[in-house]
């Protein structure tokens, strides 16, 4: 007998994920719907991108949280809005208690509207919300992994309109001009934003030959199929190491899993009504349990 | 009232280079970041003597303040260079978010601060900093008095835990303070003693309050001189028990009258003691190209301006 193939093994993972995925979509429409505010729609496109590197790819000790997290690979939420999604993958990685969500935007709540670190929350590293800051930080944590001689790699995630920041433009040219090769840079390519379609907003243009011109490796991963997720953050990892930070230009869908919420930019910050959610629901299997 | 000789004439930037030099050699931790300005914050000597962990960014503030934060994350130290105003109103919501409300442990240093920039004239003289960062929560806001001071003070933040924004200037100024004076960040100086009122001062303007001082002193007026080089957390004790001997304030800073050290210290008299104050600050306007002394005249921060405003203290007691 063999050992199993590459294949076999990652077709068992890929299930495992896809449930672990939609078990975190349910989750993110019931806090969304229990507070009546949040963004459901980016948390949704970006969720199994998020249920990849924390359920495979992440070498990361849930448990036992420190901030400067000395030997593990580091993640940095730079379009905090998608909170709920956040919140959701780490109560489930065993950061904090899958009870919390309850508390999602409330009084008191350790699950601020955006990811803070003022209130203690394990595995937030980094506040976000206002957006474009969170390359910056990346850079900044990849260099102390190199000053320090850590071999873990930095990963960070932000949207597309987010690009539209200055700021964003400035960490690209940082860390090509610093050779930051420990950093997995991803961006939520939905096209979508706020007031409309990005391009009707503020177009980016070319995307892939703008990167590339700041001298990033760019590659493109199609965010809503995890065999594809899982094999883009595969690639990504091989092109570290070689003196060029690695952005993934990651395809997604805005509301991915909800027929309703998919196809507009509607859905970015709009909390379902009960009607809504019961129909959220009944298109996303409970796997896990709800919280 | 105690005299202090003018040692030296030397740049409060000059005393920041010399620090982080020292604090680089102590502590490995520490990192320094510049934004294009390294030859005119000083940070030469500790680039040359540890290119690993110096990192020149460009003109680029937003990124630089961001990336501090990050390194914050794996235990470094950063020190950020660059001019006052790049430091604070260019980079606010950064500051803001990715290290106050983060917490993280980032040394802002900011040069050319005030008027005393000189020549380069109102874009570049921040006259609206130390406000800017006094009402950022948990931010320490350091303005040290002299070349001396602020090498201490450059040393004493790495073991000051959370973010802090130091600030210091351009011209040669004179360099009074002992350089074995002890320093603590929080813990204002007592400079000279004195009975009839206080003239608490930070920066550059520590000077002009003792030069002020010696001129009273001629009046028969003695005044207690105090050298607030913490803005916050500010030292509330040493201004309640000055004002317990003297009953009245003049606050001396190269600042705009709004939000700064006067405004800090009113807030504890209005609290605790309410006695009269008078404010040598600049009267909410933007600053203009000139040299630094003929500026502090022309703004009203000069030796005769704090004088005067002493007098009208006392008379209002």
């Amino acid at each position: 007998m063999t050992a199993p193939s590459t294949s076999t093994a990652s077709s068992t993972s890929v299930k495992e994920l896809q449930s672990i995925a939609s078990q975190v979509r349910r989750d993110i429409v019931r806090m969304v719907h229990a507070c009546q505010s949040g963004h459901p729609g980016g948390s949704l496109g970006c969720t199994d991108y998020m249920v990849a590197l924390y359920f495979h790819v992440l070498r990361h000790d849930p448990e036992n949280f420190t901030m400067d997290g000395i030997g593990e690979d580091l993640f940095f939420l730079s379009n905090g809005h998608i909170s709920p999604l956040f919140y959701s993958v780490l109560a489930h990685s065993g950061y904090f208690p899958l009870e919390e969500l309850n508390t999602f935007r409330r009084l008191n709540s350790r699950l601020q509207g955006h990811p803070t670190t003022h209130e203690g929350l394990p595995g937030v590293r980094i506040a976000s919300g206002s957006l474009g800051q969170g390359l910056s930080v990346a850079v900044g944590a990849a260099l102390a992994k190199k000053l320090n001689g850590d071999p873990s790699l930095i990963y960070s995630l932000h949207g597309d309109g987010e690009l539209q920041e200055g700021q964003v433009w400035e960490a690209a040219m940082a860390a090509a001009g610093k050779k930051v090769d420990n950093l997995i840079s991803t961006v939520d390519w939905n096209g979508r934003q706020i007031d409309g379609d990005v391009d009707d907003v503020m177009p980016l243009g070319d995307l892939h030959a703008k990167w590339t011109a700041f001298g990033w490796e760019v590659m493109e991963m199609e965010g809503n199929d995890m065999a594809s997720v899982l094999q883009g953050l595969e690639q990504a990892k091989g092109l570290t190491g070689k003196g060029k930070p690695v952005m993934i230009l990651m395809r997604t869908e805005m509301g991915k899993g909800v027929d309703f919420m998919e196809g507009s930019h509607k859905w970015h910050g709009v909390a379902p009504n009960d009607a809504q959610l019961e129909a959220a629901l009944k298109q996303l299997p409970e796997t896990l349990g709800d919280y | 009232m105690t005299t202090y000789p003018v040692l030296d004439k030397k740049d409060t930037r000059s005393g920041f280079g010399e620090g982080l030099l020292e604090v680089g050699k102590q502590d490995d931790r520490v990192v320094a970041l510049c934004a294009d300005l390294t030859g005119s914050l000083k940070m030469d000597a500790f680039a040359k003597e540890f290119p690993d962990r110096f990192f020149q960014v460009g003109i680029a503030e937003a990124n630089m303040m961001g990336m501090a934060a990050g390194m914050t994350i794996g235990g470094k130290i950063p020190y950020t260079g660059t001019f006052a105003n790049f430091s604070t109103g260019r980079v606010y919501d950064q500051v803001r978010q990715s290290i106050a409300y983060s917490g993280k442990n980032v040394k802002i240093c900011a040069s050319h601060a005030g008027l005393t920039l000189g020549e380069d004239g109102a874009t570049h003289q921040i006259l609206e900093d130390i406000g800017l960062m006094r009402m950022l929560p948990g931010m320490a806001v350091v303005v040290p008095a002299d070349f001396n001071q602020t090498k201490q003070a450059t040393m004493a933040l790495a073991d000051h835990e959370g973010p802090v924004y130091l600030r210091f200037g351009r011209p040669k100024w004179p360099v009074f303070i002992p350089a074995d004076m002890p320093f603590e960040i929080g813990k204002a100086q007592v400079l000279s003693e004195g009975t009839d009122v206080t003239l608490i001062a930070c920066g550059h303007l520590v000077w002009k309050a003792l030069e002020a001082a010696a001129e009273l002193e001629k009046q028969g007026i003695h005044a207690e001189v105090i050298n607030m080089h913490t803005i916050k957390p500010l030292d509330e004790e040493a201004v309640l028990a000055s004002v317990g001997k003297t009953g009245c304030v003049v606050t001396c800073e190269e600042h705009n009258r709004y939000g700064g050290l006067g405004e800090a210290v009113a807030q504890v008299l209005t609290t605790h003691h309410g006695v009269p104050q008078e404010f040598v600050a600049v009267n909410d306007s933007f600053g203009e190209s000139g040299t630094p002394e003929e500026l502090l005249k022309k703004y009203g921060l000069d030796t005769p301006d704090v004088v005067a405003a002493a007098r009208r203290a006392i008379k209002r007691k």
